[in-house]
């Protein structure tokens, strides 16, 4: 799909000089930037940076300090936001004495299910086929990374909000991710992904935020934003403008992409 | 894209939580063991006269069982803090109040109702009056939701720190203190052959209270503690 038509749409995510202190130490920001569908976003950052905090904050889960965060061009609110996002944080959201199948199932309770997907066949899409009645206990940190993943996948919401979700995977765990991924993309979904750099999302060359401990990082759109187009391949940005922005950057500490 | 029903995530909930009490049901006992022990050693300080047992009987039972229930409160977000599932209930686009009532009402299924059943054989320990053996499970079937309720509220704002056992019991104590009023006193009352049906209707009352506001302390609570 055509990437300047989605982006004459409002961005299904923008933040606008957000920044969250705690304790009154800057944690990050004031950044900019903004996340249109079909597209997938990666969070840079050293341990510390406050990329889990950002995540947490776009999430609902905590109030900015200050700034502002527009959901489809409205102001978030917890209630608005919640059925239009997943977040897979550090802490897997597993429950260690049920089952892989048992805690999908709860999940789909909870937030729904995506249309053409049931538990099973979400945890089939993480290549845990045969591990739907093991207890979550019993199971590798990888492998808990997945059932946590197909929950994700399960969830019938537009946002996905990936903290480290390359950590304890395996080369083909990698794989995966990058492939769901590209699938959620090429169905129109949106993902901002952190990372500390040690792995990357392979597939193509995503837009990239950085973040600084302490202190703001910048939106890389201006020129160098890449947008996973519908064949998984790479449509670059031309406009200077990038993916509708609109606000100026605050910092030059923004690079762009990780491209070379 | 169907994000679901309310009841079907509130039915969710309760089916999970009363697995992951089947699948740790070691655990369930304790509370109950908990109160027998402490039934249990009040002949031993006081000495074995049955009338003296009989004139404190209700009320140690009531104690008894407030603690129990003090130390379970502890299991009610606990796990859920710690492994995330908490975030994930408070990031599902249902009403966080409606989903912690049913996570509070399988908690006092699970911990607080069979204590009331054990009640009983604790009073007879304690010899208990005849006219006090009914009066007091009906007291503690008014009581203990409450207690439930009210507890939940203080665990949601401390959950999120560590060793927070002492905190808990200091802000949740003073709340039960006129849950145990009441609650002791339809039994004395019942003991001395007064009427006790006042005190009952203000547990009632009071229960229908909390059944209403407490979900949503309980709520805002939570949130201010995953922040």
């Amino acid at each position: 799909m055509p990437s300047s038509e989605l982006h004459d749409r409002p961005a299904l995510l923008e933040a606008s000089a957000l920044a969250f202190a705690r304790n009154d130490e800057p944690i990050f920001g004031p950044l900019d930037f903004a996340l249109h569908s079909a597209e997938v976003v990666l969070i840079e950052g050293d341990n510390g940076a406050g990329k889990s905090t950002l995540l947490r904050v776009l999430s609902g889960l905590l109030a900015p300090t200050s700034g502002e965060i527009r959901l489809n061009g409205e102001p978030l609110t917890l209630a608005r936001l919640s059925p239009q996002v997943a977040l897979l944080s550090h802490q897997s959201g597993l429950k260690p004495e049920l089952t892989a199948l048992e805690n999908l199932r709860f999940a789909a309770g909870l937030h729904g299910v995506r249309t053409g997907t049931s538990p099973a066949t979400a945890l089939a899409g993480v290549g845990l086929e045969g591990y739907a009645d093991v207890p979550t206990r019993q199971l590798s940190a990888g492998q808990k990374k997945r059932v946590a993943l197909a929950r994700v996948l399960l969830a019938p919401v537009g946002l996905w909000l990936l903290d480290e979700p390359y950590a304890n995977l395996d080369l083909e765990g990698i794989r995966l991710v990058n492939r769901l991924l590209e699938n959620h993309a090429n169905r129109g979904g949106a993902a901002l992904i952190t990372s500390h750099g040690a792995y990357a999302y392979t597939s193509g060359t995503p837009r990239s935020i950085p973040l600084r401990a302490g202190q703001g990082g910048n939106d890389s759109g201006g020129g160098g934003a890449s947008v996973v187009d519908s064949s998984g391949s790479v449509a670059a940005e031309a406009a200077p403008t990038g993916p509708g922005i609109g606000t100026a950057s605050r910092s030059s500490s923004a690079t762009g992409t990780r491209a070379p | 894209m169907k994000p679901g029903t309310t009841a079907a995530a509130c039915a969710a909930l309760i089916r999970r939580d009363l697995t992951l009490v089947w699948r740790r049901r070691g655990d369930a006992l304790n509370p109950i063991l908990f109160a027998l022990i402490v039934v249990s050693l009040f002949p031993l300080a006081l000495g074995p006269e049955p009338e003296n047992l009989r004139r404190i009987a209700a009320g140690v039972v009531f104690v008894a069982l407030l603690l129990a229930g003090l130390l379970a409160l502890d299991t009610l977000f606990r796990s859920d803090y710690e492994d995330g599932s908490l975030e994930q209930l408070v990031l599902s686009p249902h009403p966080l109040s409606l989903l912690l009532a049913c996570k509070i009402a399988v908690h006092w299924l699970t911990t607080a109702l069979p204590l009331i059943l054990i009640a009983p054989l604790l009073g007879e320990l304690l010899h208990i009056a005849e006219p006090v053996r009914w009066v007091l499970p009906t007291a503690l079937l008014l009581a203990t939701p409450l207690l439930s309720l009210l507890g939940a509220v203080c665990v949601a704002l401390t959950v999120g720190m560590h060793r927070s056992g002492m905190l808990v019991a200091l802000l949740v104590l003073p709340l039960y203190v006129p849950v145990l009023i009441f609650g002791a006193g339809a039994c004395n009352a019942a003991q001395a052959g007064l009427p006790f049906l006042a005190p009952l209707l203000w547990l009632g009352a009071a229960l229908v209270l909390a059944l209403v506001l407490a979900p949503m302390a309980c709520a805002a609570a939570l949130r201010i503690s995953l922040s």
